[in-house]
């Protein structure tokens, strides 16, 4: 892979990581409101499987959304001013951390209810094939979703009809706070295809490179043989399930997150690039200064940003 | 330069925090995203982390102690920074119930600017019930509701009630006429009464379905039972028409239907007999009611009627003595009316027209003898009222007045 | 004008459709080889080949999702629910997707679907095969419903809805796909929120949708013997509803009857009642009465299921009741 393009996935998960730990500090004081599920720790999957898509290719998925739309090229500014409430905000305000979108950039965003984005999904990728469109659907879930008949009809219907659709399951082990274990009658999840003749990977999802390999290699399944895939990567969430949720309490031990922590995919990654003297500490440090100002940025952005107007309520209900 | 470490809002109902435990003491190096507290929230207990590296300057809470959201915990700087200012400020006030402004007020769905029917309430708080174009109406004509009676279900005013009244304008202000040309005809404007007279009586007349059953009755028994008790008192001289109000009583508590009422989705029966007498007055009429008549003896009915009956031709009966009757009488006998049918009295369900008594050659036991007849014609309410249910009640009635002694019983 | 059933107009519609524009496309069970549970998609797979007329698995929730994909990123599908019992299994998908997409997204989303089917009783088919849905679906803000009684307004109704771009939901009758009506051939649309006098008269009106526009007219038969003169308005479009032709009416009439072969508790009906209420208030003389189904699931039995839902009598009774005779 390019260096550039190395260095690329580097600095968004590191810019993705800096905006949620800021994200937290605002949801603490008070400027972000609602659910706010956090996507810290699992960055490896969303940026490695958004630098594998192309030009065109579209991306839906569930509600830990901001890692999500930032790694498909959201303007920070809008995001953060979305989670404010904000008109400014990419959903102008209308949407909320659960609801980002960006449909110029391919998004078509967060989804909050399990399972709801994965027949969408489905019907993006039937739209690709309807219309002869070179253009694969990825679709991001959590583990949880597989346990919902949406996921199961979709995947029939994606594999019945031959769809360019990639369903990918983020595993971060914990269903809110129901680990795997004790909500799913498999381990390995991506036998779940099995029952659809689907192509089907697992791939550490704290390892940026090997998701966005498992990605690309599901995408030329998609595009040359017309086949979708079922992918599971296996992650882990370093924060609560919601910002209201702690990190670990009656489900999980501290001594079990500190022991994950470890596995930290941004260090990993940086440890890899540092190795092959693609990123040096200088760099680290240009990066950390320039993201902390996007970040800040994003931040003043959306306290200075004006609350949607009343009448935007009635708005963009009917087309 | 040194900042503040707040009580962050940890959950969304969350208002107060407890500051469990301090992992770092005054003095320590701090990283920004460090551990360096744990609080608890109404949900969990959480890890608060430094947003920014320094040294922990200042601990304001100890451990255990409780901070609203946005509370000062602590202050984070460098080594010998001034931090007076800092602790000296006055915690942020939390933002009132953190709702932005734009959720307040909503725009949209206007109040409609009306007044509930259930709320228009008459100055002497009888509520009238009247639907909301009938009351449309009402005020156009400049009509007081109060003085209108309903007939649509339960005694609603309905439009119909006031298509048939004229106007307040339309009445002619009491005026004298001025300087009338070869007066061929003369005007006189109605007053309260007659326009009551002539909203009932049309509204009964067109919209209540009547039927009428005529009988002849011998009063022999009852010419002589009259005289014999005026013979033996002097306290109150009875009329014919006392002792037919209290035959009418009689037949009524076995007739429910025709003590009743036809209320639209419902009839309505009548527990209590309350007789409305037909007074003749100067320019109109008015029924004072006799109440209860049928546990009533027929002297203390003629005590009360004779009361009412003067009241009413002095116009002084109040509202309660002259409404509510569940049957009416109207006794044109000593005009020498032979027969007539009366329009019934709404919502009653009928009306007796009582004619007067009459010498007739009639056949007894073969012979040609002089009896006393009486004719009264029931007008029914055909929505109530059967023909033969009518029938039924004259029949009762007939045999109370020509067996006099059953009214005893 | 030719004489043509209900399901030959709603045939024709989406054919004119589809052949107007290749983004249209019709999904559901038995669409295709089988021509059509009810025949209303009869010969559309040999017109328009199995891209277009797309038979599914039984999945109402999957494929209506699927739509609801497709019809985001710019193709205008047709979903069939055989009846819309089974749309029950689809609710998430068009409550929080096809409904909410594009508020949620501030508008950067379109959804021109169409979700259509058969809705309501038909004879003895049971309490989970007789819903009526539209009191359901008109509930949700972002989705437009409509409800077409005869062939004419079928044809013209869907037209508009499958050219509209946002979310509609069809409602059609087992029982009226074989009514008949003189339908216009070729570019014939109905739009959206427009109601229809369906008989007009001055002394009551009875507001009916779907299949009970023909009960309200039989009403009406009834009533114009004893003398009264029933307007049968059919506000075709539920929601948004033609707020204006309803309070014109009752401002004449002064009375309101409402059909509604739905259940009484939180019913269209009620919602229509308010408005008039709201609107029309000080030309009340009779309070509105509803004409709906009895307040049970639907039971089998022939006598039961008659008892159940609305007849003529029933709405001539509460006709003559508001206008106190």
């Amino acid at each position: 892979m390019e260096k550039k393009k190395l260095l690329e996935m580097y600095r968004m998960m590191l810019l993705i990581r800096r905006f949620e730990e800021r994200t937290a500090q605002m949801y603490g004081m008070q400027k972000i409101g609602g659910f706010c599920h956090l996507y810290i720790g699992q960055e490896a999957v969303g940026v490695g499987a958004v630098s594998a898509l192309r030009p065109g290719d579209q991306f839906i998925s569930a509600y830990r959304d901001h890692g999500h739309i930032l790694a498909m090229g959201g303007d920070p500014n809008a995001v953060m001013a979305e989670l404010f409430g904000k008109a400014t905000g990419c959903s102008k305000g209308k949407g909320g951390s659960m609801h980002l979108f960006d449909v110029e950039k391919g998004y078509y965003g967060g989804h909050g209810i399990v399972a709801g984005q994965v027949p969408v999904a489905t019907g993006m990728a039937f739209a690709a094939k309807y219309r002869k469109e070179d253009r694969v659907v990825l679709c991001s879930m959590g583990e949880g979703t597989v346990h919902q008949g949406a996921f199961h009809e979709s995947l029939n219907l994606a594999k019945l009809w031959r769809l360019p659709v990639i369903y990918m399951i983020e595993n971060n082990r914990y269903g809110m706070g129901t680990p795997l274990e004790r909500a799913s009658a498999i381990w390995d999840l991506s036998q779940k295809a099995c029952s659809y003749d689907m192509a089907r990977a697992t791939v550490d999802g704290m390892d940026v490179l090997a998701v966005h390999q498992v990605i690309s290699e599901a995408i030329t399944r998609a595009i040359r043989d017309g086949e979708p895939t079922l992918i599971e990567a296996r992650t882990y969430r370093f924060r609560g399930h919601s910002m209201s949720d702690p990190v670990h309490s009656h489900y999980r031990t501290k001594e079990e997150v500190e022991e994950q922590k470890k596995q930290d995919p941004i260090l990993i990654f940086q440890d890899h690039l540092l190795k092959k003297k693609v990123l040096t500490q200088a760099l680290i440090k240009q990066y950390e200064d320039e993201i902390k100002k996007i970040v800040l940025d994003a931040v003043d952005f959306a306290e200075k940003s004006p609350l949607p107007e009343l009448e935007e309520l009635y708005t963009e209900i009917y087309s | 330069m040194a900042s503040k470490l707040t009580m962050p809002k940890l959950s969304d109902t969350m208002t107060l925090g407890v500051l469990l435990k301090w992992l770092k003491k005054e003095g320590e190096k701090v990283d920004a995203g460090e551990v360096i507290a744990e609080a608890e929230s109404d949900k969990a207990t959480m890890e608060l982390e430094a947003f920014d590296a320094g040294i922990l300057l200042k601990i304001v809470v100890p451990e255990g102690g409780k901070v609203p959201v946005g509370g000062l915990l602590a202050i984070i700087g460098e080594k010998g920074e001034d931090i007076a200012a800092l602790l000296s400020e006055k915690a942020p006030a939390p933002e009132p119930e953190s709702v932005p402004e734009s959720t307040q007020p909503l725009p949209a769905a206007p109040v409609p600017d009306m007044t509930p029917a259930d709320e228009i309430i008459t100055t002497d708080s009888v509520r009238i019930k009247a639907s909301p174009l009938a009351r449309k109406m009402a005020a156009a004509k400049g009509i007081d509701l109060r003085r209108v009676q309903g007939s649509g279900t339960g005694g609603r005013i309905i439009s119909r009630d006031l298509a048939a009244m004229p106007s307040a304008a339309e009445v002619p202000a009491k005026q004298a006429p001025a300087a009338a040309p070869a007066a061929v005809s003369s005007e006189q404007p109605l007053n309260t009464m007659r326009t009551a007279i002539a909203s009932r009586m049309t509204l009964s007349k067109t919209t209540v379905p009547h039927f009428y059953l005529t009988m002849e009755i011998d009063m022999d028994k009852m010419v002589a039972l009259r005289a014999e008790m005026n013979a033996a008192q002097t306290e109150i001289k009875i009329s014919f028409n006392d002792l037919i109000v209290k035959a009418v009583a009689a037949a009524l508590s076995k007739h429910p239907r025709v003590n009743g009422s036809f209320a639209g989705d419902k009839f309505i029966f009548h527990q209590q007999v309350d007789i409305g007498l037909a007074v003749a007055l100067e320019d109109g009429l008015i029924t004072p009611v006799l109440r209860d008549c049928a546990a009533r003896s027929v002297g203390e009915l003629a005590k009360e009627a004779r009361v009412l009956i003067d009241k009413a031709k002095e116009r002084k009966l109040t509202p309660n003595e002259y409404t509510g009757s569940t049957f009416t009488i109207s006794n044109l006998g000593m005009f020498d009316i032979e027969e007539f049918s009366a329009i019934i009295n709404p919502p009653e369900a009928a009306i007796l027209a009582v004619g007067a008594i009459q010498e007739k050659p009639v056949v007894q036991n073969g012979q040609i003898v002089v009896g006393q007849r009486m004719k009264v014609t029931l007008s029914c309410d055909h929505r109530i009222v059967d023909g033969a249910t009518g029938a039924l009640f004259l029949k009762d009635f007939k045999n109370y007045l020509e067996n006099p002694a059953l009214l005893l019983l | 004008m030719p004489e043509i059933t209900f399901r030959e107009a709603l045939n024709q519609a989406m054919a004119e459709e589809m052949e107007r524009d290749p983004n249209v496309f019709l999904m559901g069970e038995e669409v295709g080889y089988y021509q059509g549970a009810y025949k209303v998609s009869q010969g559309l797979l040999e017109k328009f080949g199995p891209q277009r007329v797309i038979d599914t698995p039984i999945a109402e929730l999957g494929f209506a999702g699927l739509g609801v994909g497709a019809a985001q990123v710019g193709l205008r599908p047709i979903i069939e629910f055989m009846t819309w019992n089974f749309s029950l299994l689809a609710l998430d998908q068009i409550v929080n997707n096809a409904a909410k997409l594009r508020y949620m997204s501030g508008g950067q989303i379109k959804m021109p679907i169409v979700f259509r089917g058969a809705n309501g009783s038909a004879h003895q088919l049971g309490a989970q095969h007789s819903q009526s849905m539209e009191a359901w679906l008109c509930h949700i803000p972002g989705l437009i419903v409509m409800a077409p009684s005869v062939p004419a307004d079928g044809k013209g109704m869907l037209k508009a809805a499958i050219r509209d771009d946002n979310p509609v939901i069809f409602i059609e009758s087992e029982v009226a796909y074989g009514y008949k009506g003189e339908v216009p051939e070729g570019e014939h649309i109905v739009p959206i929120g427009v109601g229809d006098i369906k008989r007009p008269g001055k002394d009551v009106t009875i507001v009916a949708w779907s299949k009970m526009v023909h009960v309200a007219l039989e009403a009406a038969n009834i009533l114009a013997g004893e003398g009264i003169e029933a307007e049968v308005v059919d506000p075709r479009t539920l929601r948004p509803l033609d707020e204006q032709l309803l309070v014109s009416s009752v401002e004449k009439t002064n009375r309101c009857v409402i059909v509604e072969e739905g259940w009484p508790y939180a019913g269209v009906g009620a919602e229509i009642a308010h408005r008039i209420y709201i609107n029309a208030f000080d030309h009340l003389d009779a309070p509105i009465l509803r004409v709906t189904s009895e307040d049970v699931p639907m039971p089998y039995a022939a006598n039961l299921e008659h008892a159940v839902v609305p007849n003529a009598q029933r709405v001539a009774a509460a006709a003559k009741k508001v206008l106190y005779v």
